[in-house]
């Protein structure tokens, strides 16, 4: 672009700049250079930028943010999407649920149990899950009351006793935190390698896993539906917890705009997480029969790893038996 | 009822911090809050601005709107309280405050910020305690406004900067100055804070 249109362009932007600033440029009324009355306006600053920081005295680096009317957006977010997002999300989880247990049922032995027993998952392994999952419902728990508690717990319990219950949950949430995110790293170690997707996996989508055609589709240790619990508990677990340090640290190499962040992407997580395991606990109870005690005992019947984990079972057997 | 708001001039203030001054001594505020401070902006440059600010007491105030607990709440006079027994210290109001004006104890990790405080207005709290009894001055700072007297950072300010009391009254001596002087750089954090400006 070095045409004279360029020029032209060029000079006839340096024309509008000039005037522009010599309009802007405000006077005293009689005249005289004022040079005050150029100076920084609040509206001019926040056209510019998000929020409006300055130099202060107080060795705190967040009070020299003066002016920061995204908070205002955050409280829109939290007191409306949330509640409403949150809401929505978590009650369509247990509703779905319900209609999948009027639909479908209990899921049951096809074949009935065969009474012999085949190890499924070992001592640590049983640990590594119930240290996640009571971590996981302590969390969710105290986590919902700080979104929905003054709206169902603090009519009912009165404002005294329902603040301290919401200081005793701040704290379960903020120590309880760490339990989960071992339970999280155990669980990833012990599991990730039998979570890889496979062929077979795309096979037992395709059959709808067997819930549709009441057939079973092969799997291996871990269906695919298992698989998606696993990497959607791993992607929502790594998300929560690398949030929930920034807010358990809060300014520590963070400002107002992120810890803001931080927590949006917290709660948003956190409620489509726990709308998973809401899945998740029911298809290990309710929805299937034989399927809870793989993580109470952590032995299965041997015609329930028949029907849903025949390669693993095949595989199981041989190891078992070399 | 009189609406009670703030309105920093910023045209007039010298960031001589005796608001802050007045309100650490009139408060008996720790040492680590500061419930008012100066922010400078541009500092050193052409059209350099200071503007002293604490709690605007805003309207639809987001950090009562967001208080996980309930505690923070609007007075008839329009000045914003809170309950230092209910408060959980979780840190949200900060989250949702324009104007960065809650204030806390401690670091704050692990969720051990301890009670917020705040600018009160100096209209003392809005716990159980009898309005103007020691138990409230020690835990909220002084009640100024129940012996019908302004906070005192705005009735130190040397240059009549920082303006406080009725809404109306505050914003129509601000237009006047604005109309003399030919110039004002703005009520800072009125549309903000109270979701309308001063024209001039």
């Amino acid at each position: 672009m070095s045409s004279p249109s360029f020029k032209i362009l060029a000079a006839i932007l340096a024309v509008a700049i000039g005037a522009s600033a010599i309009a802007q440029e405000k006077r005293a009324p009689d005249g005289a250079a004022a040079p005050d009355a150029n100076a920084v306006s609040e509206q001019q600053l926040l056209q510019q930028e998000s929020r409006i920081e300055g130099r202060i005295d107080i060795p705190d680096s967040r009070a020299r943010v003066l002016i920061q009317p995204t908070g205002r957006r955050w409280d829109s977010f939290h007191e409306m999407t949330l509640h409403r997002v949150g809401a929505i999300v978590i009650l369509g989880m247990i509703v779905l649920l319900g209609l999948a247990f009027l639909v479908l049922g209990r899921l049951r032995i096809s074949a009935g149990r065969s009474g012999k027993k085949i190890v499924r998952f070992s001592a640590f392994e049983r640990f590594s899950h119930w240290l996640t999952a009571t971590s996981f419902v302590l969390l969710g728990l105290t986590g919902l009351n700080i979104t929905f508690g003054k709206i169902l717990l603090l009519p009912l319990m009165g404002a005294s006793a329902f603040s301290d219950l919401a200081q005793i949950a701040k704290y379960i949430h903020n120590f309880v935190s760490f339990a989960f995110i071992l339970g999280l790293i155990l669980i990833v170690a012990l599991w990730i390698k039998d979570n890889i997707p496979r062929q077979v996996d795309i096979d037992w989508i395709k059959q709808g896993g067997g819930f549709v055609k009441g057939k079973h589709a092969p799997a291996g240790r871990f269906n695919a539906g298992e698989k998606a619990v696993f990497w959607g508990a791993l992607a929502a677990g790594v998300a929560v917890s690398a949030s929930g340090l920034l807010l358990l640290f809060p300014f520590y190499g963070t400002n107002i705009a992120t810890m803001q962040v931080a927590q949006v992407v917290h709660a948003v997580v956190a409620v489509l997480f726990v709308a998973l395991i809401l899945a998740h606990i029911y298809i290990g109870t309710l929805g299937m029969e034989g399927a809870f005690e793989a993580m109470g005992t952590g032995e299965v019947d041997t015609n329930w790893a028949k029907e849903h984990h025949d390669l693993w079972y095949v595989e199981k057997q041989a190891q078992d038996r070399p | 009822m009189a609406r009670m708001k703030f309105l920093c001039d910023a045209d007039r203030c010298i960031d001589c911090n005796a608001c802050v001054t007045a309100c650490k001594n009139e408060n008996e505020i720790p040492w680590g809050i500061n419930r008012r401070r100066v922010v400078t902006i541009n500092d050193g440059k052409p059209g350099e601005r200071s503007v002293s600010m604490a709690c605007m007491h805003c309207t639809d105030a987001p950090c009562a709107a967001v208080c996980p607990v309930s505690c923070i709440f609007s007075t008839d006079d329009g000045v914003v309280l809170h309950s230092k027994d209910l408060c959980i210290g979780c840190g949200y109001c900060f989250y949702a405050c324009p104007f960065g004006a809650p204030q806390y104890p401690k670091v704050g990790n692990f969720g051990s910020r301890g009670k917020m405080d705040k600018c009160t207005y100096c209209a003392g709290g809005g716990g159980t305690e009898v309005s103007g009894s020691i138990e409230e001055y020690k835990k909220y700072g002084a009640n100024r406004l129940a012996q019908g007297k302004l906070p005192l950072c705005a009735e130190m300010c040397s240059t009549k900067s920082l303006l406080a009391g009725d809404g109306e009254i505050i914003a129509e001596i601000y237009k006047e100055r604005v109309l003399k002087r030919g110039y004002g750089s703005g009520a800072w954090g009125w549309m903000t804070a109270y979701k309308e400006g001063v024209a001039p």
